[in-house]
């Protein structure tokens, strides 16, 4: 015990060392994902994200096509001109069955020009040829398993508490890992900030309590957005569970998406 | 009406047949040839260390004469391989923060850590241990600059004793086994980036890695055969045949065991015909038609298996002149082979939409960051980095302690020679 040197105090020493070599990148790292979501997420100061839980949902059945949500989201997120959407609209054209054939529906055809912003051609089947058309929006369907979460090599983009799923502009190393495991599409690399970028669910207004861009100009309702925290007199999407059968797109991959959707077929994926 | 939906087509899908997600339609892949290299490096690093290890640690004698070669090779080949992982990155100054914070459940994180520990920890130990008698021996006999490497290079560690020797010996024998297992996990892993992306029904596959690891190990003793054969030619020396069959016969049974496990992927595939198969299957008949059935099948695979097969049978009857020229083909052909390989993986995973509704075209451009010009260059660099490790490390000029390195049941090893 005299000796200062005993075996006891060498192993607690080093323990210790080693102790805080294990807990510094802890420590750094839980202090980086609250600073990433109050610096880098365009939240105001005030803004406490474990007391909301935002959550969009899309009733298909009301969705016209006229791509305005696309359109909004591109203005408001200055996303780049080109092939890079945050938000699209898809057009579904399901054919009738060749008469004869022994099939009860045709082909199914999928188009989606320039996000649906400049509207679509006529259909390029006849009129009466077309058993089903309707248009899906598609956006980041807010998975509880993220897949781009887990695989980003860095810890850039994240499970925010609110729901959001966000990117750390200045964190992101651009290795697009995560738009390759995105089943949904819903990623790019931006040509000009050379990060990953997707839907926010438009953090810059929904944290100031405003609703997200496209949300706001759809003018039939097809996309419901509401706080799961803070329900509202008659919630719109209280309302939207309450009156619909709703589905997740490509359910079997065990994403777990809080994207719901309503009024869609099963060729939608 | 028709021109119509023409001119928007062309405008906004330029080179899609059927529905591809908008974010889909950029005119190249997001990984590209980079990508493509990068893993035919990494796998080239890892098989070229097997191929070392079967000196150090299986005690095939045979293979003396390519035990130095094989670990510079893997060593040339480890220090390029970062490159154009990092050439592609949208910012590669982040690069360090993949290893400064690491996001522990992505494959790619662990890259970092694979990396250093391989380089650091097994290749560059190994290979000190293995040539520290030898450089204190140079830094003596050696004038000038290369002298002064050597010296360097000893890190002031100039005990030349017996004991010293043996005591490098036993850890580099320990090193050699550790590195085993993580060359496996080096490549093992690079498989695991694809095999765990489940949005990718071409990638997600329980199997990828281990079909990455057994074409790291074919390509590596390919690259192995084709650099000693090459070194020998250029030095105008006779290679050593029984060397050569020796390397010949692993070669043959590596790809024996790659080609059928690759074989088994394709007939689960087609058996189970799971979602996307009928877009894997339009890819396998005409977007990889070349790289996938001739490049990869058909000159990767089975005329190699044909050849190095027959030499196993009716190795005897063979001349030596003809039996050089069927090893070097089938060397040839098999790095040609993988590397149509990774390029089936990589590229072919990027040329259908993840709606599993369209296929996309891809012509790589000549100059650009992702062209064949960068392609070449780094392709050729580790090939630059190993001609001059060969010139300082295995050098004719220079005495060698005439390498055994099981020496306990070898003849003893010879003392350096002394000017």
């Amino acid at each position: 015990m005299k000796n200062p040197l005993s075996r006891r105090s060498v192993i607690g020493r080093i323990s210790a060392v080693v102790a805080g070599v294990l807990a510094a990148p802890a420590a750094k790292a839980a202090k980086a994902v609250t600073q990433k979501l109050l610096v880098s997420a365009d939240a105001p100061k005030d803004y406490d994200p474990t007391k909301h839980k935002w959550l969009m949902a899309i009733d298909a059945n009301r969705c016209i096509g006229c791509g305005l949500c696309a359109e909004a989201c591109k203005k408001e997120n200055r996303v780049p001109e080109g092939p890079y959407f945050r938000t699209w609209v898809e057009r579904y054209i399901i054919t009738k069955p060749k008469p004869g054939s022994g099939a009860a529906r045709g082909e199914t055809l999928v188009d989606c020009p320039n996000g649906g912003i400049n509207g679509y051609p006529e259909a390029p089947v006849l009129k009466e040829e077309i058993q089903h058309s309707f248009f899906v929006p598609k956006l980041c369907n807010l998975c509880q398993h993220s897949p781009c979460v887990q695989v980003c090599p860095v810890g850039a983009t994240f499970d925010a508490p609110d729901g959001a799923v966000l990117i750390d502009p200045k964190y992101c190393i651009g290795c697009g890992f995560c738009i390759q495991a995105c089943p949904y599409g819903c990623r790019f690399l931006s040509p000009v900030t050379k990060t990953a970028e997707k839907c926010t669910l438009c953090y810059h207004r929904i944290t100031r309590g405003l609703k997200p861009a496209c949300v706001e100009v759809c003018p039939t309702q097809a996309r419901i957005f509401g706080d799961l925290k803070n329900p509202k007199p008659d919630d719109p999407l209280e309302r939207f569970y309450r009156d619909n059968l709703v589905v997740t797109l490509k359910p079997h991959l065990g994403t777990e998406p809080r994207l719901l959707y309503a009024g869609i077929d099963k060729e939608v994926r | 009406m028709t021109n119509d939906m023409i001119n928007i087509v062309v405008e906004v899908m330029p080179h899609f047949e059927g529905y591809a997600y908008p974010n889909e339609a950029t005119q190249q892949p997001l990984w590209g040839v980079l990508i493509v290299l990068y893993p035919y490096i990494t796998g080239l690093v890892a098989g070229a260390f097997i191929m070392a290890s079967l000196v150090r640690v299986f005690n095939v004698k045979a293979l003396e004469p390519v035990y130095r070669l094989s670990l510079l090779t893997a060593f040339a080949f480890l220090l390029c391989a970062p490159l154009p992982l990092l050439f592609h990155l949208g910012h590669p100054e982040r690069c360090f923060e993949v290893m400064m914070t690491p996001h522990l459940t992505s494959p790619m994180a662990i890259f970092g850590f694979v990396y250093a520990w391989y380089l650091m920890a097994v290749l560059l130990l190994e290979l000190w241990f293995d040539y520290r008698r030898d450089f204190v021996a140079w830094s003596e006999s050696t004038p000038g600059f290369q002298g002064m490497l050597y010296r360097l290079f000893t890190v002031g560690v100039t005990d030349d004793s017996e004991a010293a020797g043996q005591l490098d010996h036993k850890i580099g024998h320990i090193l050699s086994v550790v590195g085993i297992p993580s060359a496996f996990l080096l490549h093992g892993y690079v498989g695991f980036i694809f095999g765990s992306v489940k949005a990718n029904p071409w990638w997600g596959n329980v199997l990828m890695p281990i079909i990455f690891i057994m074409s790291a190990m074919v390509s590596g003793i390919a690259l192995c055969v084709f650099n000693y054969m090459v070194l020998s030619w250029i030095r105008r020396k006779t290679v050593d045949m029984k060397c050569l069959d020796v390397m010949g016969m692993y070669l043959f049974y590596a790809l024996v065991v790659d080609a059928a496990i690759e074989a088994l992927d394709w007939i689960h595939r087609i058996y189970s015909a799971e979602e996307g198969f009928q877009v894997m299957q339009y890819m396998a008949q005409e977007k990889l038609f070349y790289t996938l059935n001739l490049g990869q099948v058909a000159c990767g695979t089975l005329v190699p298996l044909v050849l190095l097969g027959l030499l196993q049978l009716i190795r005897r009857r063979v001349p030596e002149l003809q039996r050089r020229r069927m090893y070097f083909s089938s060397a040839m052909l098999i790095l040609i082979g993988v590397l149509a390989m990774r390029w089936n993986v990589v590229i072919g995973g990027q040329l259908f939409s993840k709606s599993l509704r369209g296929v996309m075209g891809y012509k790589m451009e000549f100059a650009g960051l992702e062209g064949w010009l960068m392609g070449a260059v780094l392709l050729c660099l580790p090939f630059i980095t190993l001609t001059v490790m060969v010139k300082l490390f295995l050098s004719e000029r220079l005495p060698t302690s005439g390498h055994i390195p099981h020496r306990e049941d070898g003849p003893p090893a010879l003392s350096p020679a002394k000017p």
